[in-house]
């Protein structure tokens, strides 16, 4: 795992209407999660927090307005740019009754490197294992990942985000049902991204978590929508831009 | 005492060739059906296997009225209804509200129906028993060729598409976000899957075909805890279903599909008992692995 990563990318949002069947769950909502900025996603349930989270992992085609990167010298990241992306699932839709250990859960973050068939080198082994060292999992690597507890599973987790090593990360709901100790870690985990120039947004319910540790929010709600610097939040510079950009704190409603 | 068993176990394959006929499209059906029975109960789509086997019929029984009971007719009539069936299912899922699982079950009744009719028109109740029980000991050089190379076919596109059905069984978003086209695997999943009931239905018929690849798959759930050993398992567990269920029709002078599928039936309901990973029995006699319950570790902070 690099110790950072070579250019910071960011996501602009123009426009973009997002929804399932007939029904729309985000309409319309502009601006820029800047590169290497830390922006916690909040809002009540059936907001869109994790539906915008799948749009820009390529998982749900936008109904309206458009998805593009955005790199810290404004140049476009190219086509391929989803390439960039690492995307972290509510646990919930990750089917646990699967028989798969620790180790190949973790591996599944070398995908990029190895494909389909590639076999995993000796590097790439000790390389996971550091990560699983790291993240207290070590002497776990060769147990179902069923059996572990939530907040293992998590760690498992984050260890393959590490391993795939991505410039962007989505985090759905990162800390939902795991405990003070896991989720502190992990909160560290994150600082610890967000330091090496990471662009991260993450979907939380913990309000306090999100207004004491992340720089920017996003809140998403049926009737407005606030982007912008956290109120109170240490940093230098907001992460709005075009027409909600402005205003320290919450600007931009967005219909 | 050893003549005797080799009278028993034995001689029916060395005195008889089309008991080996039989048991090679055993072998190679086992080979063939096992692995894709154990990726069908992994994605819990044990019930399609059954609702795809059944879409096979209609097929099937349109070949019959054109050219009898010849096999190439009859298999290539069910390949294609069978992947008709699989291709309306998904699509109705996509297009309506319908679960895929419930139109699944809808296509699968219609073809059933519209299969027997259709065979019913230009054969008799014999004819009908055929395609719905198959005629495992009337196998012959081509059946055994056609069986062989599906069952080649399959392990072979496994081997190239493991990793990633693997992956999408078990995390579909994380796959997708990498920008694989999980779906498509799907679709290589079910192709694979009607491909090996066509080889299934000749031996077994319409009706028992599904059984070699889901009874094994499901009983090995019951021992093994790693996708590879399951399918080991699951393709052992055929190959004994196979063999002893052939070796049972012969001296007890029972039909030959049935006894197959009710041998790996006997499997499935020992390990259904016995079984190390959650087998009933192990609920009375708890070991000291399964009360501990989830790993936890109070003293985690990195």
């Amino acid at each position: 795992m690099s110790a950072g990563i070579s250019a910071a990318v960011g996501i602009r949002l123009d426009r973009l209407t997002l929804g399932y069947g007939g029904e729309v769950t985000l309409r319309e909502l502009s601006g820029t999660f800047a590169p290497g900025s830390l922006t916690a996603v909040i809002g009540p349930n059936g907001a869109g927090k994790s539906t915008l989270l799948k749009a820009v992992a390529g998982l749900l085609k936008p109904r309206a307005g458009s998805i593009e990167p955005v790199s810290a010298g404004g140049q476009g990241a190219g086509r391929q740019w989803r390439r960039l992306i690492g995307y972290l699932p509510q646990q919930a839709e990750i089917d646990l009754d699967f028989p798969m250990s620790v180790l190949d859960t973790v591996l599944m973050g070398a995908w990029r490197r190895i494909g389909g068939f590639g076999g995993a080198s000796d590097g790439l082994l000790q390389e996971a294992e550091a990560v699983l060292e790291r993240f207290g999992l070590g002497a776990l690597a060769s147990r179902p990942l069923g059996a572990l507890s939530p907040g293992l599973r998590q760690r498992a987790f984050f260890a393959r985000l590490m391993l795939l090593d991505a410039p962007v990360l989505l985090l759905d709901e990162p800390f939902a049902a795991l405990d003070a100790a896991t989720s502190a870690a992990l909160m560290d985990v994150i600082a610890g991204w967000h330091g090496e120039g990471r662009t991260i947004i993450t979907v939380l319910h913990d309000l306090e978590l999100a207004r004491t540790r992340f720089a920017d929010t996003l809140r998403l709600a049926p009737d407005a929508v606030t982007w912008g610097r956290t109120a109170g939040a240490p940093g230098p510079k907001p992460a709005v831009s075009a027409p909600l950009a402005g205003l320290c704190g919450l600007a931009g409603r967005v219909a | 005492m050893i003549a005797g068993a080799e009278a028993l176990l034995v001689a029916p394959f060395t005195d008889y060739g089309f008991m080996r006929r039989a048991l090679v499209a055993c072998a190679a059906l086992a080979v063939g059906s096992g692995p894709l029975g154990v990726f069908l109960v992994l994605r819990r789509m044990s019930l399609m296997g059954d609702a795809l086997s059944h879409a096979i019929m209609p097929g099937a029984a349109v070949g019959f009225v054109f050219a009898g009971l010849s096999l190439p007719a009859m298999s290539l009539g069910g390949f294609a209804a069978g992947l008709a069936v699989a291709l309306l299912a998904g699509l109705t899922a996509r297009l309506t509200r319908q679960r895929e699982d419930a139109s699944f079950a809808a296509f699968y009744l219609i073809s059933l129906a519209a299969g027997v009719l259709i065979v019913s028109l230009r054969g008799g109740s014999v004819d009908l028993m055929h395609v719905l029980f198959g005629t495992i000991l009337a196998v012959d050089g081509p059946s055994l060729v056609l069986v062989a190379a599906i069952a080649t076919v399959s392990l072979a596109v496994l081997a190239l598409l493991y990793r990633p059905l693997v992956m999408e069984c078990f995390d579909p978003g994380f796959l997708r976000a990498l920008g694989v086209p999980g779906g498509l695997y799907h679709i290589a999943l079910m192709v694979l899957c009607v491909l090996n009931l066509v080889a299934g239905f000749q031996a077994l018929g319409t009706l028992m075909a599904v059984g070699i690849m889901m009874l094994p798959a499901a009983a090995s759930r019951f021992w093994a805890r790693q996708v590879w050993s399951l399918i080991c398992l699951s393709c052992a567990l055929a190959l004994a279903a196979g063999y002893g269920g052939l070796v049972l029709s012969f001296h007890a002078s029972l039909p030959s599909g049935p006894a197959i599928i009710l041998m790996a039936g006997g499997f499935y309901l020992l390990s259904f008992f016995l079984g190390r990973e959650g087998g009933l029995v192990w609920r009375f006699f708890p070991s000291r692995r399964r009360a501990a319950g989830l790993i936890t570790d109070g003293s985690l902070s990195s």
